[in-house]
């Protein structure tokens, strides 16, 4: 599957329910932009979980252009396909690699996000790049954590490092990036326990896990990933905020795009925090991974829609 | 964003102070802050709006009340219908004898925290003296049955699981057979995570419910979840008719808008909250915290505040005066009394304060001839007696009972309450509102526990039983509802 079906696939749900709901704004040939239609838009806007300030940001875009007039959906769609294009404007930035050495990719978040799941999917992605890898089994806390990454790690045949029981997450991380070292891996990945960013300590064990991997490579870790569920509403927010304070984080994986959530709250994170997404998941297999693109993104939202029309 | 919906809410509602009643224009800017409070709290938009709707039907006629500032007052309208739409709560398992075996199965989305829900409830159920099995039915998922086996063993519970069988509904039947073997009398069912979009998974967990017939079906919610939840809760719901919804991670800093959605979608009760990755980590849910929490904290601790207010203050200066010197006379204590029977204004602002619906619902019930019965003791004292009551002796009691028209053993009956009730104020005064709201706490418990208020009634014949007490109120839900739609 191509690049653009993949996103097409992911976000096909999401664009279904956004046309669907567009084209009923225009029953006929065009349709008066006035508040009963402005607030028809709002809500839309509000179901992706882009959130309050977006959403109404949006809302004024079009008002203010609009109001009062006859239009078609074309011109409303067009208009909000930029301003959304320009709130999300950012480098296609995929993992930066070390320029030499192994490239050392931190994952965190909150329980449950699908951390786990996508290591395998980024390690089954730079296999397919010919990059030999090795896992760092850094989740020391959830009961069988450290199985679930053996388990894909033996699927996809790559190495995982897994410390004695008990062992405290930095020093797997440091053992892992030794080891990816020695071994001359191209790429190391560590996996973490979730958290719920308001757990203090927590936070602060994910900046000495940080500073383990930097003891043995002053530059690394060269990606520190947050992954973020798609079905997350504005507590995305807080997590940007806190993950970014006590990891570093470079970037976003937004895992479960498959579903019928909109993960529109990486444009709230966007704006407020100005951390990119990076990677898409959109499934439970390990080949469910794209990278993101805010212009296909956003196009595919509303691509369909104009199909139709 | 406000730091507090109160302080938005202010300046939004100032142009009310001065207006007689509560409409939609005065209100209009008032309630959009409201709306946006909820919508940043996640709470969903549709959900957000039919609830803006209902609330501002409830508050438009309504008089301004002088002592409570506009935007508390409409706040307190917004808390009070958080809390009925988040209730009513019931946090019973609706398990069968220790002879049968009950059925308990977890579903949800991927991520949401059913494995460790599960654990919980194990552990909850142990320590209620049951025998439960934990059944490893997320066959998906790579180690989840692992994960479970080792929350059994942390627990000292039994767990099934099958590494062979590929089929999660097979593994659910042998399942309760080896429960009935094992003399296990609850089975917790942890079914893999799986997108409620995905027709085949979710075709599985309608077999699940349809052969193992559990007797309750939970949704495990993240209390993260955005607007999406009403999708998701909906699917399930539409699905396996589930019986109640248990929110996790609540531990975090999520305002939880999804559990106003979720419970708005399936009308079933939100039974627990998860608030820890530690087993021991499952709460009863409470609708009164929850909306405070949706609606930010603060606001409520400031309309408790106001509501003491609302004591007459001069009134309140002298007694806080004489408090302050221990006294607190049978003539205080009327006035009090009947302060707090002052139809309308007392038992609207008991129903907006946290914890206060008890003493709202003991209101209530509370009949006019009771508190005047109460009130012809009081009178029929001496002035001496009023302000010692210690000298009410035998025969002064059986004279204050013939005055009054009463029992002797109701004078006796009073004479505790007050005795009660001026402990708690005399040591009330002098403390700082969390203290007084604590204590105001103890005494509605004191109250409600078979206090005199409660004896009281069963002499007069009187009391009440749950359905009646229902019925009551629902009648006069009703009869409200008609005098508000004649304004
Ligand atoms: N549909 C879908 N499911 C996903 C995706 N990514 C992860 N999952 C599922 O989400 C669940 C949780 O994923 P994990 O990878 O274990 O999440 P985690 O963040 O490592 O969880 P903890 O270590 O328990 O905090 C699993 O059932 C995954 O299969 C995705 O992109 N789409
Ligand atoms: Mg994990």
């Amino acid at each position: 599957m191509g690049l653009f079906d993949r996103i097409k696939k992911g976000l096909k749900k999401t664009s279904q329910v956004l046309n669907t709901d567009v084209r009923d704004l225009f029953k006929s040939e065009g349709r008066l932009i006035d508040e009963d239609f402005l607030d028809e838009l709002r809500a839309i806007l509000f179901k992706t979980d882009m959130g309050y300030d977006p959403a109404e940001e949006l809302v004024s875009e079009v008002a203010k252009g609009m109001r009062g007039r006859v239009v078609q959906m074309q011109e409303v769609i067009d208009v909000l396909k930029s301003k959304l294009k320009e709130l999300m404007a950012q480098d296609e930035s995929p993992i930066r690699f070390a320029d030499s050495g192994p490239t050392i990719i931190m994952v965190c978040g909150v329980n449950g996000a699908g951390k786990t799941t996508s290591i395998a999917k980024l390690a089954c992605m730079f296999r397919g790049q010919d990059k030999s890898v090795v896992l760092g089994a850094g989740d020391t806390f959830r009961a069988a954590a450290v199985e679930q990454l053996g388990i894909w790690a033996d699927r996809l045949g790559v190495e995982c490092i897994k410390g004695p029981e008990g062992s405290h997450p930095a020093t797997v991380a440091y053992q892992a990036v030794e080891h990816a070292i020695k071994s001359n891996a191209d790429v190391c990945i560590v996996d973490t326990a979730g958290r719920l960013q308001t757990q203090k300590n927590l936070m602060t064990e994910l900046t000495k896990i940080r500073d383990s991997i930097r003891k043995q490579i002053p530059d690394a870790p060269h990606e520190v990933l947050l992954v973020l569920d798609a079905t997350t509403g504005q507590n995305g927010i807080s997590q940007a905020n806190n993950f970014a304070d006590a990891a570093g984080c470079t970037g976003i994986v937004l895992a479960k795009l498959d579903g019928t959530a909109k993960g529109g709250v990486v444009v709230a994170i966007r704006q407020q925090i100005g951390l990119p997404v990076k990677y898409v998941g959109v499934g439970e297999q390990h080949e469910d991974l794209v990278l993101f693109n805010p212009d296909n993104f956003v196009d595919e939202m509303f691509d369909d829609a104009l199909a139709a029309n | 964003m406000f730091e507090s919906l109160q302080d938005g809410l202010s300046s939004a509602l100032k142009s009310l102070s001065g207006q007689g009643k509560l409409t939609e224009a005065n209100m209009r800017e008032g309630l959009k802050l409201v709306e946006r409070s909820l919508l940043e709290a996640d709470v969903s938009f549709e959900v957000a709006r039919y609830f803006m709707k209902n609330v501002t039907e409830k508050a438009v006629g309504e008089t301004v009340l002088k002592s409570l500032k506009p935007q508390q007052q409409v706040v307190g309208i917004v808390y009070q219908e958080l809390c009925d739409l988040m209730g009513p709560v019931d946090h019973s398992l609706h398990l069968k004898g220790k002879n049968d075996v009950t059925v308990l199965m977890l579903c949800g989305l991927q991520g949401a925290g059913k494995t460790t829900t599960v654990g919980k409830l194990g552990k909850m159920l142990k320590a209620g003296q049951r025998n439960p099995l934990l059944v490893a039915a997320d066959l998906q998922r790579p180690a989840a049955i692992d994960q479970l086996h080792v929350l059994g063993e942390q627990l000292g519970l039994p767990v099934y699981s099958d590494r062979e069988e590929k089929d999660p509904v097979k593994v659910c039947n042998a399942a309760i057979k080896e429960a009935k073997k094992l003399g296990a009398d609850v089975v917790i069912l942890d079914t893999a995570g799986r997108l409620h979009i995905d027709e085949e998974l979710m075709g599985q967990l309608e077999r699940i419910d349809k052969q193992c017939s559990p007797e309750q079906i939970y949704l495990t919610v993240d209390a993260m979840t955005g607007q999406d939840a009403v999708n998701s809760a909906k699917a399930f719901n539409d699905a396996l008719e589930i019986d109640g919804v248990i929110m996790t991670k609540l531990d975090g800093d999520a305002r939880g808008g999804a559990a106003l959605s979720v419970k708005h979608v399936t009308g079933v009760p939100i039974k627990f909250m998860g608030t820890g990755e530690k087993l021991e980590a499952l709460e009863p849910f409470h609708p009164d915290r929850m909306a405070q929490r949706i609606l930010g904290q603060g606001d409520i601790l400031t309309l408790f505040e106001t509501a003491q207010k609302e004591f007459d203050q001069e009134q309140m200066l002298a007694q806080e005066e004489k408090l302050k010197k221990g006294e607190f006379t049978l003539d205080d204590f009327r006035k009090q009394m009947s302060m707090i029977a002052k139809p309308g204004l007392m038992q609207k602002m008991m129903g907006m304060m946290p914890g206060m619906g008890q003493m709202r619902e003991a209101m209530n019930d509370f009949d006019e001839s009771e508190m005047k019965g109460l009130f012809g003791i009081i009178d029929s004292m001496t002035p001496a007696e009023k302000a010692n009551t210690k000298l009410i002796d035998q025969s002064r009691r059986r004279r204050i009972a013939a005055g009054a028209g009463c029992e002797p053993h109701q004078v006796n009956e009073l004479i505790k309450q007050y005795d009660a009730m001026a402990q708690v104020m005399t040591a009330m005064a002098g403390k700082g509102m969390r203290d007084r709201m604590k204590m105001m706490g103890e005494l509605q418990g004191g109250l409600a526990q078979g206090g005199t208020l409660g004896k009281q009634k069963q002499h007069t014949g009187k009391r009440l039983s749950n359905a009646q007490k229902k019925n009551m109120r629902k009648a006069r839900q009703e009869a409200l509802k008609k005098k508000r739609k004649k304004r």
